[in-house]
């Protein structure tokens, strides 16, 4: 396979695991966040750290960065017991900018000139290059949709479906509200440090840009995009979103303006994204499915 | 009282320099349907808020069931047995009718995350005791509709019904006639009644006098946040200071 494609699916399994993470705080728990490339970041910077400066091993550094990613997004969740909706935002905004000030202005994270010479991942000495890459990161991105999958059928799923809808009414049937919304933000976070450590270790380096408002923005689109609170919606939005700038290269500049009007009717015409419970898309294929089954 | 489920004493609660509960003293018994009436505004939804630990209390105390739960949170006072339903409405509108009331069935695993891991596979014992809510609440029909799509009657009565299935000792219900035509009054009366027979004690707050008089056993009046009369609904009816204060 052209190695050009299974770098630019790499990073499509990538953004999946991103958009994922922030469904299970968006879609599922209602607490939208525009910081949630901070915790991508995070992840991205534990792993530079752990690497290079600490010579740590796969899977050390992932896991490391993905209890690091979730316990500092614990702390993102104390914001939420005060505040709501648009003041939630907010607040998430204003973290995502303090943490790329923090890699920015850190030496020990290498300033602007960020974290270079993170090695690619090595399993028993064979170190994974593009397709390898590729079927790890895969194998991650499934491993996790499954999780998720199965989260939401327990206890917890309710518990966090229940506080999207009413916080109020969450508590009346005994849910602890405050508990329920930190582990949301440690699940999503700690989502978002694999990501980010996956990322880093893809890419080689980081740097404090790559863990901006834009990224945030860009996941967020991806989840709504594709259907917040659907299993597969978020996974339909990366794959879109992550592959399209690239399918559209040879326009240049000018793919963004198709990408941004492109956006525009989506949003328009499919409120709940592309996999939505009302969207027309899905009623269409679960019509198709339905008559091929029904086909002898 | 040795029988009272439920004990307020000097309950009071301020928003300001607005005394929205003043000095309340009311005490619900074991297995009665309990009315609290008022004028708007007299504080009867902010007493429940109260009631329930979705509102910090200014002064007083309240006991449920032998002990102190005054300052406890909203979750571990419905986790206790007191359950509520709300004015507005409160049923969780993306969820069907069966899955509002499966999520009241789950309150003994919401008491922490590790415990709420457990996976909630259907069958057996729990669709059982979720199909004779449904039954009892009239809801056999709706099970598999969404909440959104139902009218408000029908949404009262699920949010009845997910309060009925976490098992609570103690049932608030705030307006629950309200929007409802006659006939379908009547028909929630007859449920409110089953579900007293079925070992809970209800307060209902009603703004509608003549379902109030006709559901409660007794009744406590209450007029710019205190509490002005208290008894059965023939002697309420009949207190000079209920009619000048409220009747007319």
């Amino acid at each position: 396979m052209d190695a050009y494609l299974i770098s630019v699916m790499t990073f499509i399994g990538i953004w999946i695991i991103m958009a994922m993470s922030l469904n299970l705080l968006v879609g599922y728990a209602g607490q939208v966040s525009i910081g949630h490339a901070a915790f991508f970041g995070i992840g991205g910077y534990t792993v530079a750290v752990a690497t290079v400066k600490m010579g740590l091993p796969f899977p050390i550094d992932l896991v490391l960065a993905a209890v690091v990613s979730g316990i500092l997004g614990g702390f993102l969740g104390l914001p939420a017991l005060r505040v709501r909706h648009d003041f939630l935002v907010l607040a998430t905004i204003g973290i995502n900018f303090i943490v790329v000030a923090v890699f920015q202005y850190t030496p020990a994270l290498g300033g602007a000139y960020g974290i270079v010479g993170i090695p690619p991942i090595a399993i028993a000495g064979v170190e994974l290059l593009g397709l390898g890459m590729l079927l790890l990161v895969a194998a991650i991105a499934v491993a996790l949709f499954v999780l998720k999958a199965l989260l939401l059928k327990t206890w917890f799923g309710v518990r966090l479906i229940a506080i999207r809808e009413d916080e109020d009414a969450a508590a009346a049937i005994g849910i602890n509200v405050a508990s329920t919304k930190i582990w949301a933000f440690v699940l999503a976070c700690g989502g978002a440090g694999i990501a980010g450590a996956l990322y880093a270790r893809q890419l080689g380096s980081v740097f404090p840009e790559n863990f901006g408002f834009v990224e945030s923005v860009t996941v967020l689109t991806m989840v709504v995009l594709g259907g917040a609170g659907t299993l597969i919606g978020p996974v339909i939005g990366a794959i879109i979103l992550g592959g399209l700038p690239e399918y559209l290269r040879f326009l240049h500049e000018w793919r963004y303006v198709i990408y941004g009007l492109l956006l525009t009717v989506l949003v328009i015409f499919e409120r709940d994204g592309l996999m939505g419970p009302e969207s027309r898309l899905r009623a269409l294929l679960t019509r198709l499915l339905r008559r091929a089954a029904a086909e002898p | 009282m040795s029988d009272a489920l439920l004990a307020l004493s000097g309950l009071s609660r301020r928003f300001g320099g607005l005394r929205a509960l003043e000095d309340v003293d009311l005490e619900a018994r074991e297995g009665e349907i309990l009315g609290l009436i008022g004028p708007n505004g007299a504080g009867k939804s902010t007493l429940f808020n109260c009631l329930s630990g979705h509102l910090a209390v200014s002064a007083g105390r309240i006991r449920f069931a032998g002990r102190d739960v005054t300052r406890l949170a909203a979750a571990r006072r419905a986790r206790l047995g007191m359950a509520r339903t709300f004015q507005l409405g409160k049923a969780f509108q993306s969820m069907t009718v069966r899955e509002n009331v499966a999520a009241g069935l789950g309150i003994a695993a919401y008491g922490s995350f590790w415990r709420s891991l457990a996976g909630r596979a259907s069958g057996g014992a729990r669709d059982r005791r979720s199909n004779a809510i449904l039954e009892r609440f009239d809801l056999r029909s709706q099970a598999g509709a969404r909440v959104r799509e139902l009218p408000m009657g029908v949404q009262r009565r699920v949010e009845a019904a997910r309060a009925f299935a976490t098992g609570p000792r103690l049932l608030l219900l705030d307006e629950p006639a309200a929007g409802l035509t006659h006939g379908e009054a009547e028909a929630f009366a007859g449920m409110v009644r089953g579900v007293r027979d079925a070992g809970v004690t209800i307060i209902v707050i009603e703004h509608n006098m003549t379902f109030a008089m006709r559901l409660a056993e007794r009744m406590y009046v209450l007029v710019d946040g205190r509490i002005i009369a208290e008894g059965p609904p023939e002697a309420v009816r009949a207190d000079p200071a209920v009619v000048d204060a409220y009747l007319g």
